[in-house]
């Protein structure tokens, strides 16, 4: 039986691609990608980056001062756009602040902080600088407590951190939280930021490519970083309401290594399931599967492998991972945030920078924008520790089961 | 209002090593002690994972195999995951930052991937191979809470077994002075909708400005632990079922916000 579904009554998404809906539109329909060479800070690595200009201006100050660093930084720059901060006050205003959870994902938070703290360790006692406020830049639970803070909101609040699906399993935690009764509406999404940890780390595992990453290609040699902030307003979609929704949703973990996915692709296919079934959608009637789409070759390929397993052979599909690089934490909250759009723009997006599409994989890899109706998407999201999450959005008419 | 259910619940801390051998101590019959805790071997990993396993994933192993005791294989498979973390593995952390403030930062890929939030989280669905839902969050200071809320909302929506797993490690110098947890601290509580021989029958309800004062501990020791690790906010929940005890228990979170805990035993 279907889930009952939660209408995104707001949303908005930064990244590489610029500020808000707009700028994502029309970057992707100029098929302008974001990335550039690696310019982040004092990184010195061949690689190519997805930045949000400007991070470094915006300050937080007064109140709020402790919780500055890039991360808070960016949601509070997204928090901006698209209307979403004056849409979540009237929320709370509407609804009352104790019945407004904030459930967000990070994978690395505000850990640049310390990372420039611990160039200034004094060198006799190896303490860090007084300056260094750990609670409300590094924690994970800083960005959560930021917006919770920042928006004068009094209901329960986490931070979901399980690498690269933190911010597509928020979905699901708001879901649950609203069908315990106890909130009834949340705000959920991602800020994930540059840092040198995942710069470097990334690069440790030799798994950032040193060119814009080339997501199906057969040439695909790694991922390209980058840092992005989004935010939805999800509630119950009232009977008729033409907004996007969340349909379903299916999370699933691969049990098979900590950084690599499941060459087979069974975990990621289970995800997309149980998406379908809590969607209460069949298989035929999605019209287009936002990737997980990192660029590595491991990736790519178990990931089509468990495309197929759900779709047989060509289901289309992109990444979009050319256009913003893989935000990490943020991901599932900026392909959720792009996949609502190419539903109200019927549009499906090219997988940008792919030349020549890798024969091993079946599905139907778009290469060129294609405009046409797209009424059901699937959004993937696969993390370290073999964590998946897929997200079902859609609008509410054309369910081959009514919502219950 | 549904109800959840504690199949059964694991400890790892300072003089709690292990629920059985806590009884005492948590119904207030003999008083808490500080103790080492030796190292711990996880018996679910394979011996060169349980080699390479870092003390953060040991202690959260130490509390789970506690709480799934002798449980066979085809049962760990279906069992879902929640573990709640403030810090999550402050040691690989530490050790990332000191790295990236040297000339060459050589990351070590292991560090690397071990310093993801959902690091044992991934672990323990690797050793049990279960396929289920596993998370891993993050409150501060209310992680034992968001946890709890994550976990039980999960065992009533989805209709599974779930594994809370609630970790926090003694951070090390220089983060402890920015950070200053005072032992390290880990529950788990195995729950599920499904009453068959739990221990005790758990609803859940916020507080919004509701009377009620948060639960503490008469132990003078197990109250400074309680304070001193966010994961160690689950004692009053833990001593009120080792009593069992009809209890009421309120649980704070980090900004004001509460959770009432009604608690039955089985």
């Amino acid at each position: 039986m279907p889930i009952q579904a939660l209408q995104l009554t707001a949303y908005t998404l930064t990244s590489a691609l610029g500020r808000g809906r707009q700028a994502h539109l029309a970057a992707l329909r100029e098929s302008r990608s974001g990335l550039r060479a690696c310019d982040f800070e004092t990184a010195e690595l061949p690689a190519w980056i997805g930045r949000v200009d400007g991070v470094e201006d915006q300050e937080i100050n007064g109140e709020l001062a402790a919780f500055d660093c890039r991360n808070n930084r960016l949601a509070e720059i997204a928090l901006h756009q698209d209307g979403f901060l004056d849409t979540a006050l009237e929320a709370r205003e509407r609804l009352g602040a104790d019945r407004i959870g904030v459930f967000l994902g990070t994978s690395t938070s505000g850990i640049h902080e310390t990372e420039l703290a611990y160039r200034e360790r004094d060198t006799e006692t190896g303490a860090l600088p007084d300056w260094f406020e750990y609670a409300h830049t590094h924690n994970v639970y800083s960005c959560g407590r930021y917006l919770r803070q920042r928006l004068n909101l009094q209901g329960p609040a986490m931070v979901i951190s399980t690498a690269c699906s933190s911010s597509a399993r928020a979905f699901a935690t708001a879901y649950r939280y609203i069908q315990a009764g106890w909130v009834d509406a949340a705000i959920v999404g991602g800020v994930d930021s540059l840092c040198l940890t995942t710069l470097y780390g990334f690069s440790s595992l030799q798994l950032v490519s040193p060119n814009p990453c080339r997501p199906a290609d057969t040439a695909r040699d790694g991922i390209s970083i980058g840092e992005a902030a989004g935010f939805a307003l999800l509630e119950r979609a009232e009977p008729g309401s033409d907004r996007v929704c969340l349909l379903g949703y299916g999370e699933s973990s691969d049990a098979y290594h900590m950084s690599s996915p499941d060459p087979e692709g069974s975990g990621a296919a289970l995800a997309m399931r149980q998406a379908l079934t809590t969607a209460g959608l069949s298989p035929e009637q999605i019209d287009y599967v936002n990737l997980h789409g990192t660029a590595t070759p491991a990736n790519d390929i178990s990931e089509d492998k468990a495309l197929c397993q759900v779709f047989g052979p060509g289901q289309a599909a992109s990444s979009t991972k050319g256009w913003t690089g893989h935000a990490l934490g943020a991901a599932g909250i900026v392909e959720a945030a792009l996949s609502a759009l190419c539903i109200e723009e019927g549009f499906r997006p090219r997988s940008l920078n792919t030349e020549h599409v890798d024969p091993a994989l079946n599905s139907r890899i778009l290469t060129e924008n294609e405009q046409t109706a797209v009424n059901f998407v699937l959004s993937n999201s696969f993390g370290f520790g073999g964590n998946n999450c897929t997200l079902a959005l859609g609008r509410l008419p054309g369910r081959t089961t009514s919502a219950t | 209002m549904s109800a959840i259910y504690v199949k059964s619940i694991g400890l790892a801390a300072p003089g709690l090593q292990g629920w059985q051998a806590s009884l005492e101590v948590l119904r207030g019959e003999r008083p808490w002690q500080s103790e080492e805790m030796p190292k711990y071997a996880p018996a679910v990993l394979p011996a060169n994972e349980r080699r390479r396993a870092t003390r953060v994933a040991r202690l959260a192993f130490q509390a789970a195999e506690d709480a799934v005791g002798a449980a066979d294989a085809e049962t760990l498979k279906n069992i879902a995951a929640v573990f709640a973390s403030s810090g999550g593995d402050t040691e690989v952390l530490n050790g990332i930052c000191g790295t990236l403030a040297l000339p060459d930062r050589p990351v070590s890929p292991t560090h690397f991937h071990n310093s993801v939030h959902n690091a044992a989280a991934g672990y323990w669905s690797i050793a049990t191979g279960s396929r289920l839902p596993s998370t891993a969050l993050s409150a501060h200071d209310g992680s034992f809470v968001a946890g709890m809320m994550e976990a039980f909302s999960m065992a009533m929506t989805e209709q599974l077994t779930v594994l809370l797993v609630t970790y926090d490690l003694v951070p090390p110098q220089p983060l402890h002075a920015k950070r200053p947890l005072s032992d390290s601290f880990a529950s788990a509580l195995l729950l599920s909708a499904d009453a068959d021989g739990a221990l005790a029958r758990l609803e859940l309800r916020l507080l919004n400005g509701a009377a009620g004062e948060p639960a503490v501990m008469s132990d003078p020791g197990l109250e400074t632990l309680r304070l001193g690790n966010p994961a160690a906010r689950s004692l009053p929940l833990l001593a009120g079922i080792a009593r069992q005890q009809a209890s009421t228990i309120i649980i704070p979170g980090l900004q004001g916000e509460r959770v009432l805990l009604d608690m039955t035993p089985c």
